[in-house]
């Protein structure tokens, strides 16, 4: 009858997952403190790069929201806003090159736009840069807007740097075998 | 005339032998007094001379002597008196002391004689203690050499290296002509030419071991000093002027491994020795002291014991090695192993899902086609075809099971699960088969039979539904019985009777059928794999013969015992077993674990939310709070598009209004436009980035329910939905 062959199917499926998975689970002593090595990296890494002011408590509640069910959430999120602050300031930079007949207000809602991003990751150096930005902009300061640009530019490459070192100690973790230290 | 008192010589004083005469007294005078000259000078050079006294007698002696000599010259010729008295003088003072130094002589001259011999004497002894101390050094000297040879000896564990330092180290020492080391061929009866220490020899070079110069070599743990001639010795091309120095040889046992005995000092009697054969210079007229013997025999012993020590090591290395070589082995074959049992499974887990999607849609088709019309011909066919293809899945997961069953990797799952309606369920799905068969079949559950228990279901189901099956498939009348009751004996040990304690129990489940029944001599053969009994009612029933013996197995793993009682032929049979099951604590019954594993709350499960934002990145961000939270989420990025994709299913609208101006918050007011029952509009939130009161008050005045400061966190959210769906209003989140 089908109904028995779905049972049988049922039994034999989970027999082989119960088979597969427990003939590679074996612990090994040395990967253990390979993985405690790692975590506690990255427990540095990550308590470092708060102090140091690069991330603020919004990075924190995106790591919340990453579970089985989105688990690259963070690093989606991440992604985007760097490829977010690429645009955005090659628009700026090339508003800014017209040195003369500048459009301060583009300047400005590209500023707003990096601002706003940058609050909902989490990038504490990032947004703080962009409210400087945003004065220099109102008030038209043309030097202070290049400068307050290149700041800019480079903190967020600094923060993408790090961010991927912090990646990759995840990826090592994952790797061998241990589990993310919150 | 005058008379003078003058003494005439005898002689005329012109005689040629009065002449001869004072010329001899003259000489004789002088060298009289000279000779004390002479001795007071030498002494007086000299440090010691003990007999001053005698000195000054004899020196007194000569000079009177002298004296007398000298005065003698006056009496040659015509003297007077005085002279003669005076001669007389000193002639009697002369002879006075003379006597006096004769007697003294006799007194001192065997004292001088015997000086003279102890000094012979402490001579000889001064030479006899040099020879001595000569030989006591050399002692010491081969004493030292034998400690550095035994230390270059024992500094290398190298066999070679050892006896090329022996040799080299003695050559030295003893400053040999020529030192040579034989050894015995493996065979025992050749003794082979192995190390040299001056010559090249040629290869192979063997003498037999039976000579009588080496047997007596062998025979004493001493050196012995052999013939030149000898074929051990004779190492060099004779060149017959030669007179060869001696030859010494010395034995040097060679202790093999087995002959140390842990409490007695290895047998001698089982020997082989090697020959070590020393040659002094030739033309040297040099001979073998006792000393060197000695240090040949002592470096011999030294010689055998490194020799025993290199050989052990060398042993206990190979032997490391090979057990290295060994677990390596090992560790390649268990790896092996694995990979191969992970493989086959694999390989199983792949085959059977590969097998069984062609076969599920054979027997699905089948049975469609079985539905429809068909001629009779065809319905068989199909029939036949449908059978056919239970039967070979049935057998496919038989060989699954069993292949895992075998080598000993299926573990139980266990679980809890309700044992009463595990019973109703195989009754159900039997009962079809069983209807068709006409068979009635019956099932009573014991009135203490625990309705929660703890074990492996799966494997539980399959052992019942196997037995109940056969029973229905051997039985082609009469009526099936299924019963279930707590066992109170454990049958591994009938006598021993288990009271069922909280944890544990014994399930007994006994299958009575009237069907054919077995002859009670293949009841054994019932639980082997692939053997059937041979009556023709077995056979055409088909079944591969595994279903029994995977049920045994399941049963042993769940620590029971299974059996069948058969009366004979015709008159039906009972299979029982039991098998051991936990009792839960659990009274509700639990359902199949979730798929999911994430917890989401049940407050926001499947509320559609939509989320309004132009900036991507925060758009991602509020989207992945929502859905965190269970929440269904759309995101659009513009309020054309918002107004666009909105329906009244959504329940709250999130809307960015960051971005400076009016336009954002004229959406709210179109939203208003839209939905004008209230009940149908969904719940506005506008995000914003500043708190202060005039952000407030504009988006009290156009229609928005509620407002959340950017960036939000995620127990924010969380309160805020739960207030806004309970209040419909939120002005207090900021």
């Amino acid at each position: 009858s089908k109904n028995s062959e779905e049972i049988a199917l049922f039994f034999v499926y989970q027999t082989s997952h119960l088979l597969l998975s427990a003939s590679s689970s074996r612990v090994h002593t040395a990967m253990d403190s390979l993985i405690a090595q790692l975590q506690r990296q990255f427990r540095d890494y990550t308590i470092s790069l708060y102090h140091q002011g690069f991330l603020d408590d919004q990075f924190t509640e995106l790591k919340k929201l990453q579970d089985e069910c989105s688990p690259d959430f963070v690093a989606e999120v991440v992604s985007l806003f760097f490829e977010d602050c690429e645009k955005l300031i090659s628009n700026m930079a090339r508003a800014l090159d017209q040195t003369v007949n500048v459009d301060y207000k583009l300047v400005g809602s590209s500023v707003h736009q990096l601002k706003g991003s940058s609050s909902s990751v989490g990038a504490k150096r990032v947004k703080g840069l962009c409210v400087t930005f945003k004065e220099c902009c109102d008030s038209q300061n043309y030097e202070g807007c290049v400068r307050c640009l290149q700041q800019v530019d480079i903190e967020y490459k600094s923060l993408k740097a790090k961010l991927q070192d912090l990646f990759n100690l995840e990826q090592q973790i994952v790797q061998a075998g241990g589990r993310i230290p919150q | 005339m005058e008379v003078c008192n003058c003494i005439e010589p005898q002689w005329p004083a012109d005689e040629l032998l009065m002449k001869y005469q004072y010329i001899s007294d003259f000489f004789i005078a002088i060298a009289y007094f000279s000779i004390p000259l002479e001795l007071i000078y030498f002494v007086k050079k000299s440090a010691v001379f003990p007999y001053r006294w005698v000195l000054v007698q004899f020196g007194a002696f000569i000079v009177l002597c002298g004296a007398t000599h000298l005065i003698n010259l006056w009496t040659f010729t015509t003297h007077s008196r005085t002279v003669a008295l005076v001669m007389t003088t000193a002639k009697v003072l002369t002879a006075v002391v003379s006597c006096a130094t004769a007697l003294m002589l006799v007194h001192i001259i065997p004292d001088l004689l015997s000086v003279k011999t102890r000094e012979l004497f402490l001579k000889n002894k001064a030479a006899e203690l040099d020879r001595e101390m000569g030989l006591i050094r050399t002692q010491e000297e081969t004493g030292r050499h034998v400690r550095m040879l035994t230390h270059e000896i024992r500094s290398t564990l190298d066999r070679h290296t050892i006896l090329k330092t022996t040799l080299v180290e003695l050559g030295r020492t003893l400053a040999l002509e020529e030192c040579a080391l034989w050894m015995p061929t493996r065979t025992g009866l050749e003794l082979q030419l192995s190390y040299t220490l001056r010559q090249q020899h040629p290869v192979e070079y063997t003498v037999p071991i039976q000579l009588p110069v080496i047997n007596q070599v062998f025979g004493t743990s001493r050196a012995v000093k052999i013939s030149p001639n000898s074929p051990v010795a004779r190492l060099r091309p004779v060149s017959g002027k030669y007179m060869l120095g001696e030859v010494v040889a010395v034995r040097v046992p060679l202790l093999h491994l087995s002959n140390f005995q842990i409490n007695d000092w290895p047998e001698l009697s089982t020997k082989r020795y090697a020959l070590m054969v020393l040659m002094l210079p030739s033309d040297s007229a040099r001979q073998w002291h006792v000393h060197e013997l000695e240090l040949v025999e002592v470096v011999a012993d030294q010689v055998a014991v490194a020799l025993s020590h290199a050989a052990i090591l060398e042993e206990s290395m190979r032997a490391r090695d090979l057990l290295m070589e060994q677990n390596v082995a090992l560790d390649l074959a268990r790896r092996e192993a694995e990979t191969a049992i992970r493989a086959r499974n694999d390989f199983l887990a792949v085959m059977n899902h590969e097998m069984r999607t062609p076969m599920h849609a054979i027997i699905a088709l089948s049975s469609l086609l079985q539905e429809t019309e068909l001629t009779p011909e065809q319905r068989l066919m199909v029939e036949t075809i449908l059978k056919s293809s239970n039967l070979l899945a049935t057998l496919m997961n038989d060989v699954l099971d069993l292949s895992r069953l075998e080598d000993g990797s299926l573990q139980l799952e266990l679980g809890t699960f309700n044992l009463h309606t595990l019973f109703r369920e195989i009754l159900n799905l039997i009962k079809p088969i069983a209807v068709v068969k006409k068979l009635p079949i019956t099932l009573n559950l014991a009135p203490d039979l625990p309705e929660f228990v703890v074990g492996d279901e799966k494997r539980l189901m399959q052992i019942i539904l196997n037995i109940v099956g056969n029973a229905v498939k051997f039985s082609k009348q009469g009526s099936i019985s299924v019963t279930a009751l707590v066992t109170k004996s454990d049958t591994r040990a009938p006598d021993f009777f288990v009271v069922p304690t909280g944890s544990h129990f014994y399930l007994r489940v006994k299958v009575k059928d009237l069907g054919a029944g077995i002859n009670p001599q293949d009841i054994p053969k019932l639980f082997t794999k692939f053997a059937q009994t041979q009556s023709l009612a077995t056979r055409s029933s088909g079944g591969s013969g595994l279903g029994l013996a995977i049920s045994k197995r399941f049963v042993n793993l769940m620590e029971g015992n299974i059996w069948i009682e058969s009366d004979g032929l015709g008159k039906g049979c009972t299979a029982i077993f039991d098998v051991k099951l936990g009792i839960s604590n659990e009274s509700k019954q639990l359902g199949i674990p979730k798929a999911q594993a994430n917890p989401r709350h049940a407050n926001f499960a499947g509320l559609k939310v939509l989320v309004m934002d132009e900036n991507g990145v925060s758009r991602m961000v509020t989207k992945g709070l929502l859905v965190h939270l269970g929440c269904d989420v759309t995101t659009v990025s513009s309020s054309e598009e918002c107004l666009r994709v909105m329906s009244h299913e959504h329940k709250v609208v999130f809307m960015d209004v960051c971005m400076p101006g009016v336009e954002n918050y004229q959406i709210a007011l179109r939203i208003h436009e839209k939905f004008t029952k209230r009940h149908q509009r969904p719940l506005l939130v506008a995000l914003t980035g500043n708190t202060d009161k005039s952000t407030k008050e504009k988006c009290m005045s156009f229609g928005l329910d509620g407002v959340l400061l950017k960036p939000v966190s995620l127990d924010n959210m969380r309160n805020v939905l739960s207030d806004l769906l309970e209040h419909r209003v939120l002005y207090e989140a900021m």
